[in-house]
């Protein structure tokens, strides 16, 4: 009778507090749902515990010394006894530490090369991750996808476990890959390739951001990165492999934007738009931010971008290009059209 | 205001005539270690003034999310500046001149080994910290703004080259630090030379103050430590003035690089800040507990430990870099033992501590908040040892609040005991007592809202150095609370600076030795004549004062 | 200073400030310099494009025999002086000054050569920039030190240098050994190793 109740009251600790969790989690470092990060919450917990139990024995002692051996009012002024130190005591404070950072160090170790030493299993998926200021490029070799700022991923559970490798390089000045609740964070350096991986259990969106000061922005290089059921996964793929759509909304847009100087700095498969230096448009409107997350994907926010981006993210470093209100109208249509 | 009495009169002819030209001459061109000494730490207060404004300035900023107090660019110059003050123009100057006063005196010398080199230093320090903040009067071009570097007060490469780092902000950076380095390397050559070759008879090297064996590690460390940081900026400077390649990752260069080097040199420099501290606590915890110091050849061979182990852990603040796993192990390793001797101390302060009559005089008050904090902030440390928990906690405010419990938490604590301790000496008047309770209990309140809350707002995925965040994220909380304790630091300053004020004109007459302390420093006037000491002393123990307060029960028979 | 009577205390020595002062110095100078080599050394094979090390560098053998000679030359005039032997001190002195320049000189036209005829300047390559600063910034050490020199040389000149200098003396020629020292470390580490 009484386990009943002890277990439905469990339980019901459990089950609050993951909808708690679920609702906003507090602390995402210790809500992880991704191998790399749960390893690193398991081994966290362990210092954590140590840590602990380190300050409440120093604290209790410190305490009593506080308390205990304050000068009391009415002393005679008399010195205490001098003692001028203990060879046992020494011995013993410095043997103590020394084996609980044998014991971390064995700890810390060990997942160090679990972590970083992961052989990719076969089937995992391919991304590269190229840092820009300010604003990520998001490349699928081999499925011939580029997009920005948001990864999308296949979940990685029980039947179909699918990691997903991260290449990570920089076009410019140093970066990092942060979303807590995934992995640890991982530097995007200029001339170097780092490498990391996730493997996420749970479809949803995981939001992070840049964790290296790359300059005026660095603020607004938010990371969205989204986990798809398998056969959801599938169909995005699909979808982002199609050249950009041809709606007849935007074929005035269409053509300001040819004639400007957008395609200099800017990709949309399937037309003369090349540029490189800027992010792919090609399914722009798929996406729920622009400008890394500055700014939400919609009319009014697109709007404002395009006629003065360093409104919206100031030292950005895409030119306001001075358009006509309604060359700016058209090519909002346009760009909305790029589902 | 004099704060010696008269020596000699100012040679200066106009002296006569325009008596504060002639003070003002005199303070000039002095290389009287304690003028010196008081300049360095003067001059530090104020930069600290300056810099904590800053720091107001960002905490306001970020209070809550979407806040538009501050353009970014703005924004990241004051960060830029915040930490680089701070480090290079508060604290070192600060611990430098406290050390310039105290150890001739503790030695009982006449002054430094190297007089002219000591003015010479100072005066190089001074003209770094002017020349950073001669920048904000110069125009940027790209932006509008000042000249003032906004790229972090580590610098990283490539951020930092011409492409990137456009205008002269960064060459105001490089130059400023560069100046003040070499000020810096001075008096530590200074120091070195001091401690080894101008003791007063009887003091071997096992009788010295705690307080002078910590400064002269730490000297030694300056010396190769900020080399290397200077080693770096030369290379800086050719990159960016003569087209050179170190940090050029287009040539094939590496940004890693100048990480290295510049950590080779930062994480030595925490130690060469932080040690200073160490000393303090083990001057005034043994007077204010009226016991000698706790196991005093462990404290010195943790020192020494704690400086030689400290070369070995750079790297441990570029877990995140991508490096192999062997050496992020080897760093993880090492950064873990260098917790060993400084715990060690810990424990020394406690049990000096232990058995003892604690009188919680203003000093004692900032130096016992000064063992719970750096308590905090060697744990914390210890967290972001383990590697893999920091590839989650890197360059989050996680180690922003680790850092400021280790630089304010205990530093500036311990610094704040200092002066209370040695204020009286130097000016031969005694800060108040209230004010000083005042001012503790304000700072312990505001330091630790500030900065508690911010391991959390690490924790819940907030990166440093961000002007702004948004809302939903679960940063705001934290960044509320965070802010609040800048009101409670200011007022705790502000009751520090009136204090100051006040005594200086009409604080009590100290006496020589208002502390019943046990080293030299204690045994001349307050403050010191021009000469230090009527007589050299002579010492046989490690406390000549108390064997001579207690002549049938000298120390020299225990040590 | 205590009231009880101290035992005669032993004869109190502690070392000459002068060396020490050097000896940090050189300890500080050494740390700048080890992080040059090590640049360089990471760098080496690194360059994208120009010229190469085992391409275009020649091994400096007579000007390094001339400067490590002036140590010698340095130690004997400082022996010299401390047996007050003025006159010998002051050839000797001029001596190092002399080796000192012709290193310098060797050095100019090493550096000639490259810029003129090998293209390579500091901003070429990686071995290029690595190069220039690492030798560049010992010889930059050389100009000083023979600045010194001469200052005391001149001072020699007009008869003020006696033989209590020649602590003095001593201390600056532990400087200048300290150049020498790095010259072997450079030369092994650029003409030998890098090649």
């Amino acid at each position: 009778m009484r386990a009943a109740r002890v277990l439905a009251g469990s339980h019901f600790v459990v089950s609050a507090a993951a909808a708690a969790r679920d609702a906003a989690p507090a602390l995402p470092v210790f809500d992880p749902v991704s191998a790399p990060a749960d390893a690193i919450v398991g081994l966290a917990t362990l210092v954590l515990a140590i840590t602990a139990g380190i300050f409440v024995v120093v604290v209790v002692v410190l305490v009593t010394s506080i308390v205990r051996f304050r000068r009391r009012p009415g002393d005679d002024g008399s010195e205490p006894p001098q003692v001028y130190g203990s060879d046992q005591i020494e011995l013993a404070w410095t043997v103590l530490p020394i084996l609980v950072v044998f014991v971390l160090s064995l700890v810390t170790a060990r997942t160090i090369y679990a972590v970083q030493g992961a052989a990719e299993p076969p089937g995992a998926l391919e991304v590269t991750v190229v840092g820009h200021q300010w604003w990520w490029e998001i490349r699928y070799p081999a499925l011939g996808i580029t997009t920005a700022n948001e990864l999308h991923v296949p979940v990685s559970e029980g039947a179909e476990p699918t990691a997903t490798f991260l290449d990570l390089e920089s076009a410019d000045v140093a970066h990092s890959f942060w979303v807590p609740r995934l992995a640890g964070k991982t530097d995007l350096l200029p001339n170097r390739r780092n490498r990391m991986w996730i493997a996420p259990r749970e479809p949803g969106l995981y939001v992070g951001q840049c964790a290296e000061f790359c300059g005026t922005q660095h603020a607004h290089m938010l990371l969205r990165v989204v986990v798809h059921p398998r056969a959801d996964f599938d169909r995005w793929v699909a979808a982002q492999r199609e050249p950009a759509s041809v709606d007849p909304t935007g074929a005035a847009g269409r053509r300001v934007f040819e004639t400007t100087a957008c395609i200099n700095c800017h990709s949309v498969r399937g037309t003369v738009a090349t540029g490189r230096f800027g992010p792919d448009l090609t399914h722009l409107a798929s996406r729920d931010t622009i400008a890394a997350g500055a700014a939400a994907m919609d009319r009014a926010s697109l709007r404002a971008w395009i006629e003065d981006p360093d409104r919206v993210k100031p030292g950005a470093l895409m030119p306001a290009m001075k358009l006509e209100p309604a060359r700016v109208d058209a090519l909002v249509d346009y760009l909305m059209t790029l589902r | 205001m004099a704060l010696s009495p008269p020596t000699v009169a100012a040679a200066h002819p106009a002296a006569g005539r325009i008596p504060l030209l002639g003070l003002l001459h005199e303070w000039v061109v002095t290389v009287d270690h304690k003028r010196l000494g008081l300049m360095y730490i003067g001059s530090g207060l104020l930069f600290f003034v300056v810099a904590g404004l800053e720091a107001t300035i960002l905490r306001l900023q970020l209070a809550v999310p979407g806040n538009a107090l501050v353009p970014p660019q703005t924004f990241n110059q004051l960060m830029t500046l915040h930490g680089t003050t701070m480090v290079f123009f508060v604290g070192m100057p600060i611990l430098l001149g406290f050390a310039n006063y105290l150890v001739p005196l503790m030695i009982g010398a006449r002054d430094m080994a190297f007089p002219r080199l000591n003015a010479f230093s100072f005066w190089m320090s001074l003209f770094g910290g002017l020349l950073l903040y001669s920048s904000l009067l110069a125009a940027e071009g790209l932006y509008g703004g000042s000249a003032a570097p906004d790229v972090g007060w580590f610098a990283y490469a490539p951020l930092t080259s011409r492409a990137f780092s456009r205008g002269n902000s960064t060459d105001y950076w490089n130059l400023a630090l560069l100046v003040s380095g070499i000020g810096s390397i001075g008096t530590a050559i200074n120091l070195i030379a001091t401690t080894l070759c101008l003791r007063c008879r009887g003091m071997t090297l096992a009788k010295m103050p705690l307080y002078v064996w910590i400064n002269f590690v730490v000297a030694s460390l300056i010396l190769v430590a900020i080399s290397p940081l200077t080693a770096a900026q030369i290379m800086l400077l050719l990159d960016r003035f003569l087209g050179a390649h170190f940090f050029d990752t287009q040539a094939g260069g590496s940004a890693v690089l100048w990480q290295h080097f510049f950590w080779i040199f930062g994480h030595p420099e925490v130690y060469v800040l932080m040690l200073p501290g160490f000393a303090f606590a083990s001057e005034i915890i043994p007077v204010f507990s009226r016991k000698v110091i706790f196991g005093y050849p462990v404290m010195v061979a943790a020192t020494v430990s704690i400086a030689f182990i400290g070369l070995s852990v750079w790297a441990h603040h570029m877990f995140v870099v991508g490096m192999a796993p062997a050496a992020n192990s080897f760093f993880a390793i090492s950064t873990m033992l260098v917790a060993v001797p400084t715990g060690i101390k810990i424990f020394n302060w406690i049990a000096t501590m232990w058995g003892g009559k604690i009188r919680f005089a203003t000093p004692m008050l900032f130096c016992t908040a000064f063992l719970f904090q750096f308590l905090c902030a060697g744990l914390t440390g210890i967290m972001l040892a383990c590697a893999p928990f920091d590839w989650q906690l890197s360059d989050s405010y996680f180690v922003v609040a680790h850092f400021h419990y280790v630089l304010v938490g205990s530093l500036l604590f311990t610094i704040f005991g200092a002066i209370y301790y040695w204020f009286p000496k130097a000016t031969g008047r005694l800060l108040d007592e209230t004010l000083g309770r005042w001012h503790f209990w304000l700072l312990v309140i505001g330091f630790n809202l500030t900065f508690l809350p911010q391991h959390f707002a690490g924790l819940a995925g907030m990166p440093r150095r961000i002007y702004t965040y948004e809302a939903g994220r679960g940063f705001e909380i934290w960044n509320q609370i965070s802010s609040t304790g800048v009101i409670f630091q200011a007022a705790a300053i502000g009751c520090f600076l009136v204090n100051v004020a006040r005594a200086l004109f009409r604080g009590p007459p100290a006496g020589d030795d208002p502390w019943d302390g046990w080293t030299l420093e204690w045994s001349t006037t307050s403050p010191p004549p021009a000469y230090n000491f009527e007589t050299p002393p002579e010492v046989r123990s490690r406390r000549p004062l108390w064997d001579q307060k207690h002549p049938g029960d000298p120390d020299w028979r225990y040590e | 200073m205590s009231a009880a009577t101290l035992p005669l205390a032993p004869e109190w020595r502690l070392p000459d400030r002068g060396r020490v002062g050097i000896l940090g110095l050189i300890v500080a100078e050494s740390a700048i310099f080890t992080i040059f080599v090590v640049a360089y050394l990471y760098y080496l094979g690194k360059s994208l494009a120009g010229p190469t090390p085992r391409e275009v560098l020649h091994l400096p053998v007579l000007v390094s025999i001339l400067l490590w000679s002036s140590s010698a030359t340095v130690h004997l005039a400082v022996r010299a002086l401390r047996a007050a032997k003025l006159q010998s001190f002051t050839r000797w002195w001029f001596l190092t000054i002399v080796l000192g320049s012709l290193f310098l000189a060797g050095t100019g036209r090493e550096w000639y050569r490259l810029i003129t005829e090998e293209g390579l300047t500091i901003r070429t390559n990686l071995f290029g920039t690595t190069f220039y600063s690492l030798v560049g910034l010992h010889a930059s050490h050389v100009i000083v030190g023979l600045v010194m020199l001469t200052t005391v040389f001149l001072l020699a000149l007009g008869g003020h240098v006696k033989a209590t200098h020649a602590g003095r003396a001593e201390v600056l020629s532990l400087y200048w050994h300290f150049v020498d020292a790095v010259w072997v470390v450079v030369f092994t580490v650029v003409y030998v190793v890098g090649r």
